[in-house]
């Protein structure tokens, strides 16, 4: 990726979003900042109820009623997303600027359409096309996300699909809408294996054609690996870091991230115990006091209890968020299983 | 190995049909495996390939259709005597996939660590029978106290737990584990996938483990099934396979698995199984065979010739 384009597409300020449950007030997102360049393909990676869900949402108007943001900037373009309260102010973001795929097919399509109707929705909606037109195009993205025989699909119904084929449809309805950003929420987790690497290279070639910016949401570091330029860790409400692809995967410095990729299988020894992390994430219906991993954290220092650390620049583009890269830090070494995955990084890369 | 290990489980010429006569469909076909005592035992496939159907007719839910499954020697499939029965439902048991939708929301946690005891009529006491439930809970990591919560109050990780508790408190010898892990978050699942594993050390637990991950497939099993459409393609030792994957579908089930190392993804090359890349005709039938030692694979004479040469 050269330097030239970096044109910021969606800037992200200091953002905070509440929700009232049961008279208590959750903190799910607190403070993140975050620039999204124009055609870049970047992962968000965390656990459920790390936020990562939540992040996109406030992007596309999509907050549950008893959410809100009560903090910081969305800026798209020269609007501010935040300032938007009606439905009608977000029909010009939804679909049409940002669109969106979504974990489930079997969920997200509507099982009483054909899905020949349901793309043209789009397609009428966004594109201004009416009948005879309209179908011409359905039936071009239809073949654009690799669906045969496209004329006798059109009239079928979502049942008459495997998982794999629509999650296809999804992505052609997402893409009929023409849009600027794709968010891909989970888009392969319901899928198999083999069909999920197909939805992936899918997605990458539509990104190319289109000249997208792709917005991945995962937890499954290996699509990251595949699919990602830059990767977002996000840890209860909050990124913890952020940096290139090769950066977070072979020179990770933020505890939460070293300890993630140390509990995958694929790095393990068999008849060893799997690196597991203790306990479980914090409870964000109470305020967290300095660094929210610190208590998961065995080689937490004093100050990770008491101080909220701030972002420490690593690189130009790799930053993050641990009290590890302050200079007066003691020097803590990334275990075994981190220092080894940084070779291999090493290596490859003279 | 100079002594023979015994073979816990033996599944021969297993068929099992759904629907009826007219509209049958053969989810499982002509399936041969066996899994030695104290070993975990992987069976790996796309969803609808029949992995969780064979299973599930281990464990009696699916009458079978042909073929035979033994267990400890005696065949456990169609008709059984009720104290067989009796046993089996005791001996084996499953831990489900989605720890949201496998626990009874209405009931306690004591109510449904402990429901297989009530059913099995062992003549406990209400007293020992709390016991035996605090004891099942502290062994999977989770506190006695919690016997009295509901299902809702706990995570992901902490139900899956209890999942795991209700088997265990039947003291089975046999754990059929249906994708323990797929729904659990990446953090959560080494805990339980440790918490699997001690338990096998401590107890002797010999586990089938039916999972569409390979990575994770390979980190805990012994040795790994391939199955396809019904039919197992390739069977062997776990590193064997990895190494030496001979099957065309089971490389390209290889070949898709993501590894978390952007240069390899990078590199990395798809293939794609195309099942007319077989010239199966009836003088050239494929079959099951043995390519190497202990290594199998449904290849036609001329296939295995080809494969043999290539390794």
């Amino acid at each position: 990726m050269g330097e030239t384009e970096k044109n910021v597409i969606l800037s992200v300020k200091d953002l905070n979003v509440k929700f009232t449950l049961r008279g208590q007030v959750l903190h799910a997102i607190r403070g993140v900042s975050l620039d999204v360049y124009q055609g870049e393909s970047i992962a968000i990676v965390g656990e459920s109820g790390s936020g990562k869900s939540v992040f996109v949402k406030c992007a596309m108007g999509l907050l549950d009623a008893n959410g809100s943001i009560t903090g910081g900037s969305i800026r798209y373009g020269d609007q501010e997303l935040t300032q938007y309260q009606t439905d009608a102010d977000w029909l010009k973001i939804r679909g049409r600027e940002i669109a969106m795929v979504f974990q489930d097919p079997m969920t997200s399509l509507n099982p009483l359409k054909s899905i020949g109707k349901q793309i043209q929705e789009a397609v009428e909606l966004h594109q201004g096309l009416k009948g005879p037109a309209a179908r011409q195009a359905v039936l071009e993205v239809l073949a654009d996300v690799g669906i045969d025989d496209a004329a006798r699909r059109y009239k079928q119904y979502p049942h008459e699909f495997s998982g794999g084929m629509r999650q296809r449809v999804v992505i052609a309805i997402a893409l009929a809408c023409r849009p600027k950003i794709l968010i891909c929420d989970e888009p392969t987790t319901a899928l198999d294996v083999t069909i999920q690497a197909q939805i992936l290279e899918l997605i990458k070639a539509m990104q190319k054609k289109y000249n997208l910016t792709t917005i991945y949401i995962t937890h499954d570091l290996g699509v990251v690996a595949n699919v990602a330029h830059r990767i977002a860790v996000m840890y209860a409400g909050d990124i913890v870091e952020v940096g290139s692809c090769d950066e977070v995967f072979y020179d990770p410095k933020h505890p939460y991230t070293w300890a993630l990729l140390s509990s995958l299988p694929q790095l393990g020894v068999k008849n060893e115990p799997l690196y597991a992390i203790q306990g479980t994430p914090p409870n964000l219906f109470h305020e967290i006091k300095g660094d929210a991993f610190a208590p998961r954290n065995p080689q937490a220092l004093k100050i990770d209890f008491l101080e909220r650390p701030p972002m420490f620049d690593v690189s130009p583009t790799h930053k993050a968020r641990t009290w590890l890269l302050d200079p007066r830090a003691p020097k803590v070494e990334p275990p075994a299983h981190i220092r080894s995955l940084s070779q291999r990084g090493g290596l490859s890369h003279d | 190995m100079t002594e023979q290990r015994k073979k816990l489980i033996q599944v021969q010429d297993l068929t099992v049909k759904f629907g009826s006569r007219r509209h049958s469909f053969t989810a499982v076909d002509n399936v041969s495996f066996h899994i030695y005592q104290g070993e975990t035992f992987g069976l790996v496939g796309e969803s609808g390939s029949g992995k969780t159907t064979i299973g599930r007719s281990i464990i009696r839910i699916h009458p079978t259709a042909g073929g035979k499954i033994l267990f400890d020697g005696k065949q456990i499939n169609g008709p059984i005597p009720r104290q067989l029965d009796q046993e089996v439902t005791r001996r084996i048991q499953m831990i489900f996939q989605d720890p949201m939708s496998s626990l009874n929301e209405r009931a306690k946690v004591d109510y449904i660590v402990s429901e297989g005891l009530h059913a099995g009529h062992h003549g406990l006491t209400a007293a020992q029978r709390r016991e035996k439930v605090a004891k099942a809970l502290s062994d999977v990591g989770l506190l006695p106290e919690f016997a009295s919560r509901f299902p809702h109050e706990f995570s992901g990780g902490q139900r899956q737990r209890i999942g795991i508790a209700r088997a265990l408190i039947m003291e089975p010898d046999f754990i059929i584990a249906d994708e323990p892990i797929s729904a659990l978050d990446v953090s959560i699942r080494a805990q339980v996938l440790n918490l699997l594993s001690r338990l096998q050390k401590e107890r002797g637990l010999t586990y089938l483990f039916i999972a569409h991950d390979l990575s994770v497939v390979r980190f805990i099993c012994d040795r790994i099934a391939v199955i396809h459409k019904g039919k197992l393609v390739e069977l062997a030792e776990s590193e064997e396979l990895f190494a030496r994957p001979l099957h065309p579908y089971t490389r390209a089930l290889l070949s898709a698995i993501p590894q978390p190392d952007p240069i390899a993804e990078r590199k990395k090359t798809l293939l794609v199984y195309d099942p007319a890349c077989h010239d199966y005709t009836p003088d050239n039938p494929p079959a099951w065979q043995e390519a190497f030692p202990g290594h199998y694979v449904l290849a036609s004479q001329k296939e295995l010739d080809a494969w043999q040469k290539l390794s």
